[in-house]
């Protein structure tokens, strides 16, 4: 008897990955309700409202509801597969734009720290790099985060033998670590700068080992394989700000929706018409002579707000040691 | 000395001297030749080991990193892509335009081709990250991809070359088939297969002569194509050293100068090889092959002015501090004593009938073959060193590109593996042609039975 029921369980619970009803981690669905699935207490007739991976709430029996993470064998393929097809489609009637204010950057790095957390970077991997920029001899030096462009025109994906590295729909270039061949042929591509490689195998925690591997996070990271900045396409699907953009002290950074023609400052949580941000204060792309469309656009770094060091500023490609690189 | 060009020394020359002596290196292999092959084994064996460990630790135990994400694996691919490359130049190119003189050279230029490239995809299986997925590249593949591009000419010119080694070997083989009763069961079994029951009929040698004259036409285009596509590897992207129209030629003309300098290495080592080699592979091959190596030389040059004044006298921003890199910068020794030492010193020696012996032109050419791998590295890695935006919050150590020991042994190791072939092959096969060699004697059927059942006894 027990052992029929636990089996009408499992069906059911295939039923319901099937439907796409799947859930978001902890993140969404909190511990708490994590902690009450069992396949013993189903159909209490007791309904919990829960936020699906493709962005819809819906109301389903608690005891139904199965944690993402730490997934037996037999579902973890039907997650990965759900994982990997919602991946490559991306969140459809969007286009995300980011939009990078220099005048407020002072290079208090919480940016990379919180992007190298989600994605389990090791400190000398970025997805995110403040850069200390001089044009030229005597123009002024200014700070310059650097996510990946997600250009409109990707030379990357471009050269990609095997389409393991991909734009969506909505404009996010991805990669796909388990298609990813590792000939770094993106890497010599971009010429941003802005993939990283896993040389080695990333030191990962047991728990962090047994994850899932979702697309949009590229986590947990493969050896042999390519990541980069991701535009946090985990949190879009949730309709939260990627981690860079909540993350900053300062109001440097504003994240939205190109079509919706709005960007969200993700420290101020102020919504402004991104065209008007971009026409008012003369906002540029970076090397945009090269063809590439990058959709992340810089706002002149004029009216600082904060002092610049100028000794903390190094040259073009002069020293390279962190212990000289400030946080102010 | 002067060396007579028109002179052939070969004339009248007996078919059955011809078939012995020719056939001397497969019937007795030396004591040098064995120690030799161990100590190409041992650093098989030792590359093998670093291999190993590559692919349990990752791409990591190499000096490559985000930036300098191409190294010593790369360029060494474009090493060997260039000099596969000599297969077509001295086997169809000379075959095509009915230059006789190139006739013993022909076999040893197309085994050195076969076994370049073999290793070049070898090569690029060895730089790849995650090598247990390249069947990707078929299941997945893209055609927009250069890698994909690459990967079809490359085996389809190692299948054209396999051919072109094979097909005018057949009549070889049958000789030996029929001559080398001596070996054991099994060896005389594989010229007994290889041989494709070749009887020396007047209609196996116009099948055979149509065959390889349309191999011959066939491999020109792929073998431009295999060096033109390596380029692209690099042209396509839009960096400072590598964004450049003229890569595709650049890169065939430096192929077919160090493809020139190999044959010249490959012949003077067989050369020394046996004493009576020096009747098949005479001074005035050395001569001449001097002349096609200063003449491709010459070619390359030109192709280097182009691509490093051009942007010199403009010095654009990013153009400009890889330039200063490599003319005054951390890479000029390197820089420097590549440019003259692998192509303008040999270019002003080659001018010279005293430097076009054998000896002097063994030296130039491994200067050349030394210099045109150093050449590789200096396209693949300071390029990746000026990028466009700059290198920042790294460790240090990912601002230069210094081999490690693991991938220099493995890069070693790819190279015993070509120099491995060739002296199986050698034990195997003679290295100049038989019957070409007694054609050009007036010989017009060498498989002649009453000569070969003489030299079975």
């Amino acid at each position: 008897m027990a052992k029929k029921k636990k089996k009408s369980g499992s069906d059911s619970r295939r039923d319901f990955l099937r439907s796409g009803f799947l859930l978001g981690a902890g993140a969404v669905a909190g511990s708490g309700i994590l902690a009450a699935c069992s396949d013993d207490d189903a159909g209490t007739g007791e309904k919990v409202r829960v936020m699906t991976t493709d962005g819809r709430l819906v109301e389903a029996d608690p005891g139904k509801l199965q944690p993402v993470t730490g997934e037996s064998a037999e579902n973890g393929d039907e997650v990965l597969s759900t994982y990997q097809k919602r991946g490559r489609e991306g969140l459809t009637g969007h286009h995300w734009v980011m939009v990078i204010d220099l005048s407020r950057c002072q290079n208090a790095r919480k940016c990379m720290s919180a992007c190298q957390a989600a994605h389990e970077l090791r400190p000398e991997q970025h997805h995110i790099n403040v850069l200390q920029m001089q044009d030229a001899e005597d123009t002024a030096p200014y700070y310059m985060p650097k996510p990946c462009y997600h250009c409109d025109n990707p030379p990357c994906t471009k050269v990609c033998p095997v389409n393991a590295t991909f734009k969506r729909k909505d404009g996010i270039v991805l990669i796909d670590n388990l298609r990813c061949i590792g000939c770094r042929f993106c890497i010599a591509g971009c010429p941003y700068s802005a993939r990283i490689f896993n040389w080695f195998e990333p030191q990962l925690t047991d728990e962090e080992k047994e994850r899932i591997y979702d697309v949009e996070l590229n986590v947990p990271q493969k050896r042999g394989t390519i990541s980069k900045c991701l535009f946090s396409a985990d949190r879009l699907r949730k309709g939260q700000l990627p981690y860079c953009v909540s993350a900053c002290p300062n109001g440097v950074y504003y994240f939205g929706d190109r079509l919706e023609d709005a960007v969200t400052n993700g420290t101020t949580g102020e919504t402004v018409v991104f065209s008007e941000l971009i026409r008012e204060n003369a906002g540029y792309t970076v090397h945009e002579e090269l063809g590439t469309k990058p959709q992340v656009y810089y706002l002149p770094p004029k009216n600082r707000r904060f002092p610049f060091r100028r000794e903390n500023i190094y040259l073009e490609q002069e020293g390279d040691d962190e212990t000289t690189v400030s946080t102010i | 000395m002067a060396v007579e060009i028109t002179e052939n020394k070969n004339t009248g020359k007996d078919l059955k001297v011809i078939v012995t002596e020719l056939l001397e290196p497969v019937r007795k292999e030396r004591f040098r030749n064995k120690l030799w092959t161990r100590l190409l084994i041992f650093l098989i064996a030792v590359g093998a080991m670093a291999y190993i460990y590559q692919l349990f630790t990752g791409l990591g135990i190499t000096a490559m990193r985000d930036y300098s994400s191409w190294g010593m694996y790369i360029g060494h691919f474009v090493f060997l892509v260039a000099v596969s490359l000599v297969g077509s130049l001295v086997t169809a190119i000379l075959k095509l335009l009915n230059i006789k003189w190139a006739t013993p050279i022909t076999r040893i230029s197309e085994i050195i081709a076969v076994a370049a490239v073999a290793l070049a995809a070898v090569t690029i299986i060895i730089d790849m990250g995650r090598p247990d997925r390249v069947m990707n590249i078929f299941l997945h593949g893209r055609i927009q991809s250069p890698i994909v591009w690459d990967v079809t000419v490359v085996n389809m010119y190692l299948l054209i070359s396999i051919i072109l080694l094979y097909l005018p070997m057949i009549p070889d083989i049958a000789i030996m088939r029929d001559t080398l009763t001596e070996k054991p069961r099994w060896q005389r079994k594989m010229y007994h297969l290889l041989a494709l029951n070749w009887k020396g009929t007047a209609e196996q040698w116009k099948l055979l002569k149509k065959s390889i004259r349309i191999m011959l036409i066939v491999v020109l285009p792929v073998a431009f194509a295999i060096h033109t596509v390596t380029s692209w590897l690099f042209a396509v992207n839009s960096r400072a050293g590598w964004d450049s129209t003229i890569f595709g030629p650049y890169f065939v003309s430096g192929a077919f100068m160090v493809g020139a300098a190999a044959v010249l290495a490959a012949m003077y080592i067989i050369l020394k090889s046996r004493p009576m080699m020096k009747n098949y592979i005479t001074r005035k091959h050395f001569d001449m092959m001097g002349r096609l190596l200063f003449l491709t030389g010459l070619v390359y040059l030109y192709f280097n002015i182009n691509e490093f004044m051009v942007p010199g006298y403009k010095m654009q921003k990013l153009e400009g501090r890889h330039l200063l890199d490599l003319f005054v910068g951390r890479e000029a020794p390197l820089f420097w004593a590549t440019q003259t030492g692998g192509m303008i010193i040999p270019l002003i020696l080659l001018l010279f009938k005293v430097f076009r012996r054998p000896l002097p032109l063994f030296i130039i050419s491994l200067l050349v073959i030394i210099f045109a791998w150093t050449k590789r590295m200096l396209i693949v890695i300071p390029t990746q060193f000026n990028p466009t935006l700059p290198i920042q919050n790294v460790p240090e150590s990912w601002h230069h590109y210094i081999p490690t020991y693991y991938e220099s042994v493995i890069t070693l190791m790819t190279i015993a593996i070509v120099l491995l072939i060739i002296t199986w092959f050698a034990k195997f096969f003679p290295l100049v042609p038989i019957w070409e060699t007694a054609r050009e004697n007036g010989h017009e059927n060498p498989h002649e039975k009453v000569v070969l059942d003489d030299i079975k006894k």
